[in-house]
């Protein structure tokens, strides 16, 4: 039986019916790692050792005794390295890092370890999350399974990936902007990025507080709501997590969709994103009229600020959360100094990528006495006034569709500085406004995947993955699978 | 010439309270460096805070008792600034929303009361501690990484050393008080930044204002102010001025020395935590803190006067700690006698604690063997000197005052018999004395009555030994 190409309901439905064992998918899948990884780059750290020890533990469990056992249980799971995981390596896919060994288990970490998930290894990333293509890792380039010519987008690119090309079933993975969606999209896969403080973000080193939250990267909506089920819930170590209840998302999977009410906002549909993708986007938004759902165009006028309003605030809070990272007391640190001053100073130089300094540099400047108000406290303002707007269409609506990103994956080393910010465009208004969004595959153009973007209100997961799964009932391109080649090479 | 001197004070004072302010570290010190930390304290990549309920109940106690104004809503703030003692690059401070605002503690000047303004009250964490080991090397423990602190700034209210002295005997008298500070400042619980500067008051030509930190005491304070406050006039005096800088106090010196210039100001980039959410203190919170708030020094103060009916500065003492309110008010209620419980604590045990530097409840006997001796002495039992030298052996050696007497025999002589028989053997043995006394020289009955005294080791009871005598001389 081929393994590796099974969703994580199928999988844990053999491993119920005990007609596969823990020990047997870890394997399967350890050996796609080993074809394939050199070719993909979807992993810094692997726990190969380690995954074959915990699958042995789970399959004695499950010979005693199925009836408590957890729908991830045996199932290997790839975490993005930006997780902090307790005696596995955790470098946020930079230099400063390299060799850091965390303490201490991330709350999603613990819950999965509850679930008896087994972890197969840290998923490469753009340094501290920050970029939209994995190009900005210290240590590899992660490419598109679809062609390895592309780039699998970003920051959870590895993640992304992996699941694509089938070397885990699925991945964790964090947003900031659009770092869970659109690496997704390109890869051609289902992507949540949850409500602000659903899933705890302790454990998760900060890119952007307001901004991060932690999601799933699955194969199909399913699995995305199955991940979910175990991951989210009030930790009393995040004061911005939030208890929403005990949700089985699963459940929530067969709510008719029937009459719910959907706004396509034109700014997201306007001449920014390629022509081809708004087309796959609204012929799928008319399989769900046909489902029974209720089609609108709206406006979000403040949605040509989001972009701006984002770049200014997500590093002004970066620049204070990798303020941590001198070298004093843990990480790599430069041999020689003269001084304390010398040795933060030479170790942060020489440790951080160009991006991550960039970004650094820049909410340094916002955050600045003279430059404050102008910057930080009016991107804060408009900050209001995108979450207004967003209100508004959802007191007349449940979800608002979009494509997820502008245009298809692009060439590795096509895109630089701002034209890569541009990935995030149609992405980062969930951030900033803390509302749930998920991706999934609607479509292909030369052989890559085309992304649908679902939002929801503030709690409104229930909505964007009933309808998800009504969609991807009546549509089949989740089924599709990479071959994982070099594509035609369309000439930069 | 005239000069006036201005002095604003920034106390910060480290929480009794259990645990830091944002994890569940214990807020403890004395233990083995780097011991009592988590990935929280230590800043470790991934790890959040989350905010000390008991701290913000500490800063609202502190806030009421010095009369401010508390903030129904209030954020915590990052101040952002690199220094290896500092484990996340930022302090999580209050900035733009302070908890408590707008109040004031009144002082005694010898001009009359004097209210020095207070203007905020905000909470904080502390860094750890960078540890120069002499051979150029800086060691760090992070213990005290995420100890609860709160900044009292008050406004530049003070013209004299001496006021901003008064200012913070009162303050600590108070933190202590309300049991949210021990306040000692050796140890760094208290912690004093000093601004100063001076108004020349015909010119109205003002010093540019210095800071003065790393003062480990009050005496150091005072001392280091009146430094400054003499550099600021002389330097005025000579058409000169002081440099924004900071200074620290250097006790092998005794004088103030420049420990770094402040020509560029440094920018914290304050923002908000993203972190922590808004703190909302409603308030019956409030209420409920007030009602629990012990009696504050200045009330108790009054009600010494009114009801022990003590002189203001009887009262002005014994309220002076809490602890030492306590013991007279406990001694009180057992001998009744409050003036003179009031003059023994005063003339006697204050001045041996003070000189030897403890506090009150550290002494080796209760507020029961002291009524307990006073009784001894109102009775009779025991002259007055003979209880102050069986009080100070109490002091020193811890025993009850019957116990005392018992084993050095101090009971007191009242047997009328006994003493004549002793008063007899004084005028056999004294004759000429008597012949001097009966030519009308007073004064020597003094002087017999300190031979009996003498015999008898003190033990006499004076009253009696008196009448006796005046009666043996005019026979």
């Amino acid at each position: 039986m081929d393994l590796i190409n099974l969703t994580i309901h199928e999988l844990r439905d053999l491993i119920r019916n005990r007609e596969v064992s823990s020990e047997e998918i870890v394997r399967s899948f350890l050996s796609r790692i080993e074809k394939l990884e050199d070719k993909v780059g979807s992993f810094i750290t692997l726990t190969k050792e380690k995954a074959i020890e915990d699958a042995r533990k789970i399959d004695k469990k499950i010979k005693e005794d199925i009836s408590n056992l957890s729908d991830l249980a045996g199932i290997p799971v790839g975490i993005k390295d930006n997780i902090v995981t307790e005696g596995i390596k955790t470098t946020c896919g930079s230099r400063i890092l390299k060799n850091f060994i965390p303490p201490y288990d991330a709350t999603v970490v613990k819950r999965l370890k509850l679930s008896d998930a087994i972890i197969i290894g840290k998923t490469n990333m753009d340094e501290f999350a920050m970029g939209s293509s994995t190009e900005n890792s210290a240590f590899k380039i992660t490419k598109n399974p679809w062609d390895l010519n592309k780039v699998p987008g970003g920051s959870s690119g590895g993640s992304a990936a992996a699941v694509s090309a089938s070397l885990v079933p699925y991945a964790l993975g964090s947003s900031t902007g659009g770092s869970i969606r659109q690496p997704a999209a390109f890869c051609g896969i289902v992507g949540l990025k949850p409500t602000y403080g659903l899933v705890s973000r302790y454990g998760l080193v900060a890119f952007a507080s307001s901004f991060d939250q932690i999601g799933p990267l699955t194969k199909d909506v399913e699995d995305c709501a199955i991940v979910l089920n175990s991951i989210i819930g009030f930790d009393k170590k995040d004061s911005t997590s939030v208890d929403n209840g005990n949700i089985d998302y699963t459940k929530a999977l067969m709510k008719d969709i029937r009459g719910i009410k959907v706004a396509l906002p034109k700014e997201y549909f306007d001449d920014k994103v390629d022509n081809r993708i708004k087309e796959k986007v609204l012929d799928a938004v008319k399989v769900l009229e046909k489902l029974g759902a209720k089609i609108d165009y709206v406006s979000l006028p403040f949605s040509e600020y989001a972009l701006a309003t984002y770049y200014i605030l997500a590093p002004s809070e970066a620049s204070s959360n990798l303020a941590r990272f001198d070298g004093v007391r843990y990480g790599e640190r430069v041999e020689n100094y003269n001084s304390v001053e010398e040795l933060i100073v030479k170790t942060r130089t020489k440790m951080f990528g160009d991006e991550v300094k960039r970004r650094i540099m820049i909410g340094t400047y916002f955050l600045s006495s003279s430059h404050y108000s102008k910057y930080y406290k009016k991107a804060q303002q408009m900050r209001t006034l995108i979450i207004r707007d967003f209100e508004r269409v959802f007191r007349d609506f449940d979800i608002i569709i979009s494509p997820t990103t502008p245009t298809l994956p692009y060439e590795i080393g096509e895109k630089k500085l701002v034209s890569m910010y541009f990935s995030d465009v149609l992405t980062v208004s969930a951030n900033i406004v803390g509302i749930p969004a998920i991706t999934l595959p609607c479509g292909y153009i030369d052989g890559l995947p085309v992304g649908m973007q679902i939002l929801g209100k503030i709690f409104g997961e229930i909505d964007i993955l009933s309808v998800a799964y009504a969609y991807e009932k009546n549509s089949d391109f989740q089924k599709r699978i990479p071959e994982i080649k070099e594509g035609i090479k369309s000439g930069v | 010439m005239a000069y006036k001197t201005i002095i604003g004070l920034e106390i910060h004072v480290e929480l009794l309270t259990k645990t830091k302010i944002f994890c569940g570290c214990l807020a403890e010190f004395g233990r083995e460096a780097n011991t009592n930390c988590c990935p929280v304290c230590l800043g470790l990549p991934g790890a959040l805070p989350v905010l000390n309920k008991k701290v913000v109940e500490y800063c609202i106690r502190a806030g009421l008792a010095l009369n401010c104004k508390i903030s129904n809503r209030s954020r915590m703030d990052r101040k952002n600034y690199f220094y290896p003692d500092l484990v996340k690059g930022y302090q999580i401070t209050q900035y733009s929303n302070p908890l408590c605002k707008d109040g004031y503690i009144k002082i005694n000047t010898k001009h009359g009361e004097k209210k020095i303004r207070i203007k905020r009250i905000h909470i904080e964490e502390d860094t750890g501690k960078s540890i120069y080991d002499g051979n150029g090397n800086v060691l760090l423990d992070y213990n005290r990484s995420g100890v609860p602190l709160i900044e009292i700034v008050t406004y530049p209210d003070m013209n004299s050393p001496e006021e901003a002295r008064m200012f913070l005997e009162k303050l600590k008298v108070i933190l202590k008080y309300i049991e949210i500070s021990d306040c000692k400042m050796e140890e760094g619980s208290l912690r004093c930044d000093i601004n100063i500067n001076v108004i020349d008051e015909k010119t109205k030509l003002k010093s540019t204002i210095t800071e003065i930190k790393n003062l480990n005491s009050f005496k150091a304070a005072v001392k280091a102010m009146e430094f400054e406050e003499k550099r600021h006039i002389e330097l005025l005096k000579h058409r000169e001025n002081t440099l924004k800088e900071t200074r620290k106090w250097d006790e092998n010196k005794n004088e103030t020395v420049v420990m770094r210039g402040k020509e560029t100001v440094e920018d914290y980039r304050y923002f908000p935590e993203p972190d922590l959410v808004e703190i909302e203190v409603d308030e019956n919170w409030i209420r409920d803190i007030k009602e629990n708030l012990p009696e504050l020094p200045d009330n108790r103060k009054e009600r010494f006067m009114r009801e022990y009916n003590l002189p203001e500065y009887d009262a002005a003492v014994l309220t002076s700690s809490k602890e030492l309110a306590n013991f007279f008010e406990k001694t009180v209620k057992i001998n009744k006698n409050p003036k003179q419980v009031s003059n023994w604590i005063m003339g006697n045990i204050l001045r041996w604690i003070n000189a030897s530097d403890m506090d009150i409840n550290e002494m080796k006997f209760t507020h029961k063997d002291f009524a307990n001796l006073l009784e001894l002495i109102n009775n009779g039992k025991i002259s007055n000197n003979i209880g102050k030298k069986v009080l100070k052996i109490m002091f020193e050696e811890g025993k009850n005052p019957e116990a005392i007497i018992e084993e050095r025999g101090l009971l007191q002589i009242s047997d009328v018999s006994e003493l004549e028989c002793i008063i007899d053997r004084i005028i056999e043995e004294n004759k000429q004395s008597v012949e001097e006394y009966k030519n009308g020289k007073e004064k020597v009955l003094g002087f017999l009555i300190g031979q009996v005294m003498k015999i008898t080791k003190g033990k006499a009871n004076p009253q009696l030994v008196n009448r006796i005598i005046l009666e043996k001389l005019k026979q």
